[in-house]
């Protein structure tokens, strides 16, 4: 390793000169600098979220953080999450005792501001060491004499320089660091074939935040095919034989360990319910006020588009059409006119389909840990596409763990460029004040023309990453830009549809999060098809 | 990956580096009556517009010179003249007259940012990004990492996305050695006159500027080629004063009030600005204790080797000379030598890193008046970390990496403890490093004693005080030894 730096070094002075891992800590100094200038931004509603938490879990005794209902903002995250707030409100309290106090709504001081921010970027050292292992794990491929375009260089830019991440984290605010920095960790372990591990740390992932039950299955149906059976037959397929039960014991007794510690209290308080009502609020409507881009985005609108074009040629009558509807994308509850009406009971069932297929690939043809990879991605991306109430946010799930598959395949690089380039841009509406769009713009310009850079880079041998149908789509997105956040606020539609905007951004991405979704799935299943021939 | 991808890579991120500065406070920020330099440029912007052009410099009913009376050359007048324009189409509050003074809001902060940052877009870093472009026998990476530090000078960015000014006059005196190590005399002396005529603090660059023009012409030979060349400089000079000066030519009072309010030697001290004033006015009354050491290094220069990275060099020395020997400087002006040791960074990465924390440093006292504090000691901590990392700067304290090797070698024959120099040079720079940051926490954190308000300013300043004395010796150092060691060498040759 060394002398190979040695040789970068003399081969004519590389930028990231210093022998060893050191660039590493460059990156992440780096991207910690700019976390901590992204202080003063801008901070959404989950800022106060987060304070409120703060206060609840200090003030109040166990059994009613689940009851404290002062805020709107209601704990609503596992007890985990709970337990983390409560420590960090022990030092909270140095900063600005002020902010632990439940009925101070609304409470930002300078203090509040600094403390609750640096608690995001220092919490962030998890997910720089997950990064790490996830850097070694992808190690010793393809030794490039060029720093820059050495696989594991890249994947640390496009982990810990994610833009999605830097936007939803330091700006927006929200924990999601390292509780990205516990998954990919266990992902981590599980390649390295430390499966109690990897097991352990998804199973407190999943108590510190229950939206990673998306990615569940995976974990699932991995952990048994590789960990509770021991041995393969010679052609791939499984032995039943070699079925472990010490295996299983561990991973169920871990499991059940980690769910007694998170929920054994609530469960002697008799709260249970009380906590699982929490968690899983189906009141809400089935697309958040911004539609995240998924299936169920491109539903809506084309439920409008007939709309529009029903009333229009009068095939529809226009006094039983729900007011709400013409104004959808601005409330919660969303009516549809035309197609119809989705029911949580509906979503669930789409969601479980749409992960069938990619587990069945992994159970049927496992392929260590890419196989694993793959799997995860496409369960998060799946439940991404169908499921209840999404927040745009989720697609981050998708992008972090394909970003370590992308490094490695230029098939898998092609994706994660649509994929990113889109999920990542349909953030943008997150960030709405005037003096975080050029911020928004400048990190993702700066994040996409690295990507797109430095994967071309590591495939230049091999055939474009992009057809040229795929580059239209993604350079039309500046066009969109520029309406959606000067043209239009300047025409005089501004007031009369206010929500045209949002509607085109979720729209347009849906159509690439979507493509890059069913493209991911061909590839893995048309590969599981092509391996199997080969085998035969 | 290609040249061009991490440039743009580069550019981006200084970019949102300074954008992010620019949303923490500027100069005199809800500080009435007099606000800071923020207010100055917005009255600017409010005078320009509303009076008539022969009224800008004098002092009307409507014009209050002792109310951040324009004090610039016209190219800052027309430059605001010119923002006042977009202003007026945004808002028109923001510049009438009378009613805006001090008007603060935070559209009009979000106005003011955007001129300072398509400033820099427009003018400064094109002219960083090809001067590193056209940095010679060094690789693509080594061009991208030099033109990723200068741009992630901390000084500069805080100073203008943060305290409030316009990176223009820098800008353009960048072009004009950009221009001039492209050989284009012309367009250089062109650039370095908007330089001039945007503020008149340039002229602390002007003497290396006119020595090497002066020197080329007279390699050129002053009978035939030579005089041609610098009549064709001399036209061209009075040519662009002439354009900028174009609309105060009508009468000779004009022109002398402006004149005087650039120079304002007969003005006393009891102006707001007055350390501006001063340093202005300090380059005409210091220029006879200057001027014979100086003198001496610059035509050393002329006559002997003509060559681009020594005129960065002399460039420092003069302005830090300038800087150190004249009276009541403003702590912003050691932007002027900043710039030019930001252009030798990639030959002396280790001194001139030094010297940038250092002369960010003595700023500290400003920034922490403008509520910078966050911003300044981020911004220090990544510029000190990109050095590190495109330069490895502590592997480069030998001799012969701060190009002392003539003068170690002159050293040699009477000291014998030259073996440890690169790791004495380490330890003083970590001394100094370590210092600065001690002192600057308790700047931030630590109330002084009541006896001694001041004692944190004037322990930082008198830190950079000794530190640019160093530094000026060292910068001399490198000239004196560099142009004899060239002129042995020729007569060896």
């Amino acid at each position: 390793m060394r002398g190979g730096a040695g040789r970068a070094r003399n081969g004519g002075g590389s930028v990231m000169a210093a022998s060893g891992r050191s660039w590493f800590g460059a990156l992440a100094l780096g991207v910690s600098f700019l976390k901590c200038l992204l202080i003063p931004t801008y901070h959404s509603t989950d800022f106060e979220v987060h304070r409120n938490w703060l206060a609840i879990t200090h003030n109040l005794p166990l059994s009613q953080w689940y009851y404290e209902a002062t805020s709107e903002w209601t704990l609503d995250y596992p007890p985990f999450f709970a337990w983390f707030e409560y420590a960090l409100s022990h030092i909270a309290k140095y900063f600005d005792p002020k902010m632990l106090v439940i009925e101070n709504l609304n409470y930002s001081s300078h203090a509040t501001i600094f403390f609750q921010r640096f608690s995001v970027i220092f919490t962030d050292i998890l997910f720089i060491y997950a990064v790490r292992e996830c850097c070694r794990y992808v190690n010793g491929k393809r030794a490039a004499k060029d720093i820059l375009e050495k696989p594991t260089f890249i994947l640390a830019v496009l982990l810990l320089w994610n833009f999605g991440l830097l936007i939803v984290d330091h700006i927006h605010f929200q924990y999601n660091g390292f509780l990205f920095g516990l998954m990919l960790l266990s992902v981590a372990r599980l390649c390295q074939k430390r499966y109690l591990e990897g097991a352990l740390l998804f199973a407190i992932l999943l108590h510190f935040k229950h939206i990673y039950v998306y990615v569940a299955p995976a974990y699932g149906i991995y952990l048994l095919r590789s960990y509770c059976f021991t041995a393969n037959n010679t052609d791939g397929s499984l032995k039943w034989r070699s079925f472990s039960f010490l295996h299983v014991t561990l991973l169920v007794l871990i499991v059940c360990l980690v769910s007694a510690l998170s929920l054994g209290p609530f469960i002697v308080l008799g709260q249970l319910p009380q906590v699982i009502s929490r968690l899983f609020p189906f009141k809400r409507g089935l697309c958040h006020a911004y539609w995240a881009p998924n299936f169920w985005a491109l539903y809506n609108a084309v439920d409008k588009a007939l709309t529009v074009v029903g009333l229009k040629y009068n095939l529809l009558d226009p006094t039983k059409i729900p007011k709400a509807s013409m104004t959808g994308g601005l409330v919660q509850e969303f009516q549809h006119t035309v197609l119809p009406s989705v029911t949580p009971l509906a979503t669930l069932i789409c969601t479980f389909i749409s992960i069938l297929p990619s587990v069945f690939c992994l159970w049927f043809k496992p392929q260590g840990p890419r196989g694993f990879l793959r799997c995860l991605v496409l369960c998060a991306l799946s439940s991404f596409m169908f499921g209840w109430h999404v927040h745009e946010k989720a697609i981050l799930l998708a992008i972090l763990p394909l970003s370590l598959l992308s490094v490695q395949r230029a098939k898998d690089a092609g994706i994660y460029l649509i994929l990113t380039t889109t999920g990542h841009f349909s953030l943008f509406p997150l960030l709405f004040t005037a003096p975080e769009l050029p911020i928004k713009i400048l990190l993702m310009l700066l994040f996409t023309v690295y990507s797109f850079s430095s994967l071309k880079s590591l495939f230049r041998r091999e055939r474009p990453l992009l057809n040229w149908l795929e580059i239209i789509y993604l350079v039309q997105l500046v066009p969109l830009e520029i309406f959606c956040e000067i043209v239009f606020p300047l025409t005089s539609w501004k007031l009369q549809f206010p929500f045209v905007p949002l509607l085109l951004t979720s729209v347009y991405c849906a159509l690439g999060v979507t493509y890059a979704w069913l493209k991911l799935y061909v590839c893995v299943l048309t590969e599981h098809v092509f391996v199997r021939q080969k085998a035969e | 990956m290609e040249k061009w991808s991490l440039m743009t890579i580069t550019v981006l991120l200084a970019l949102t580096v300074r954008w992010t500065v620019s949303l923490s406070s500027y100069s005199g920020a809800g500080k009435p009556p007099m606000y800071g330099d923020y207010e100055a440029q917005r009255h600017w912007q409010e005078v320009t517009y509303n009076l008539p052009i022969r009224q800008w410099y004098f002092n009307t009913s409507d014009n209050n010179l002792l109310y951040w009376g324009l004090d610039y050359p016209p190219l800052t007048a027309y430059h605001s003249f010119l923002c006042a324009y977009i202003a007026k189409l945004i808002n028109p509050d923001w510049i009438a007259l009378h009613a805006s003074r001090g008007y603060e809001s935070q559209p009009h902060k979000l106005f003011m940012r955007t001129t300072v940052f398509v400033a820099d877009l427009l003018i400064y870093i094109p002219a960083v990004i090809l001067y590193c472009c056209s940095l010679k026998e060094t690789s693509t990476k080594k061009q991208v990492s030099s033109a990723l530090c200068i741009l992630l000078y901390p000084g500069l960015i805080l100073i203008d996305h943060g305290h409030f000014q316009y990176p223009l006059s820098l800008g353009f005196a960048l072009w004009g050695v950009l221009c001039l190590s492209y050989d284009w005399d012309l367009l250089g002396s062109v650039a370095f006159c908007l330089a001039l005529n945007y503020k008149q603090m340039e002229l602390y660059h002007s003497l290396p500027f006119f020595c090497y023009l002066l020197g080329k012409c007279f390699k050129k030979g002053l009978k035939g080629k030579g005089l041609a060349l610098l009549t064709k400089i001399a036209g061209t000079v009075v040519v662009s004063f002439a354009a900028c000066w174009l609309p105060f030519c009508t009468d000779v009072e004009q022109m002398m009030q402006v004149l005087r309010r650039l120079f304002p030697i007969d003005r006393g001290l009891f102006e707001d600005k007055v350390a501006n004033i001063w340093c202005s006015l300090s380059v005409l009354i210091k220029i006879k204790n200057v001027v014979s050491p100086q003198t001496q290094t610059v035509l050393c220069i002329a006559v002997t080797c003509i060559n681009t990275s020594l005129i960065s060099f002399s460039k420092v020395s003069c302005a830090l000379s300038f800087f150190l020997f004249s009276f009541q400087v403003h702590e912003k002006s050691i932007l002027l030598v900043s710039v030019p040791v930001c252009l030798i960074l990639n030959e002396i990465p280790f001194m001139a890193t030094w010297f940038l924390l250092v002369s960010t440093f003595s700023m500290l006292p400003l920034l922490l008046k403008d509520g910078l504090m966050l911003a300044y000691t981020v911004t220090m901590l990544a510029f000190l970390l990109a050095c590190v990392a495109s330069f490895s700067i502590f592997e480069k304290t030998s001799a012969e990496d701060l190009q002392l090797k003539p003068f170690s070698l002159f050293l040699k024959r009477y000291v014998s403890w030259f073996k440890s120099f690169p790791r004495i040079v380490r330890s003083l720079f970590l001394l100094s490093v370590t210092l600065m940051g001690v002192l600057s926490l308790m700047t931030a954190t630590v109330r002084p004693p009541q006896r001694l308000p001041d004692l944190f300013p004037v322990s930082v300043s008198s830190i950079s005080c000794l530190h640019f004395l160093f530094f000026l010796v060292y910068f001399n150092i490198i000239i004196l030894w560099d142009s004899k060691n060239s002129r042995s060498q020729k007569k060896v040759s």
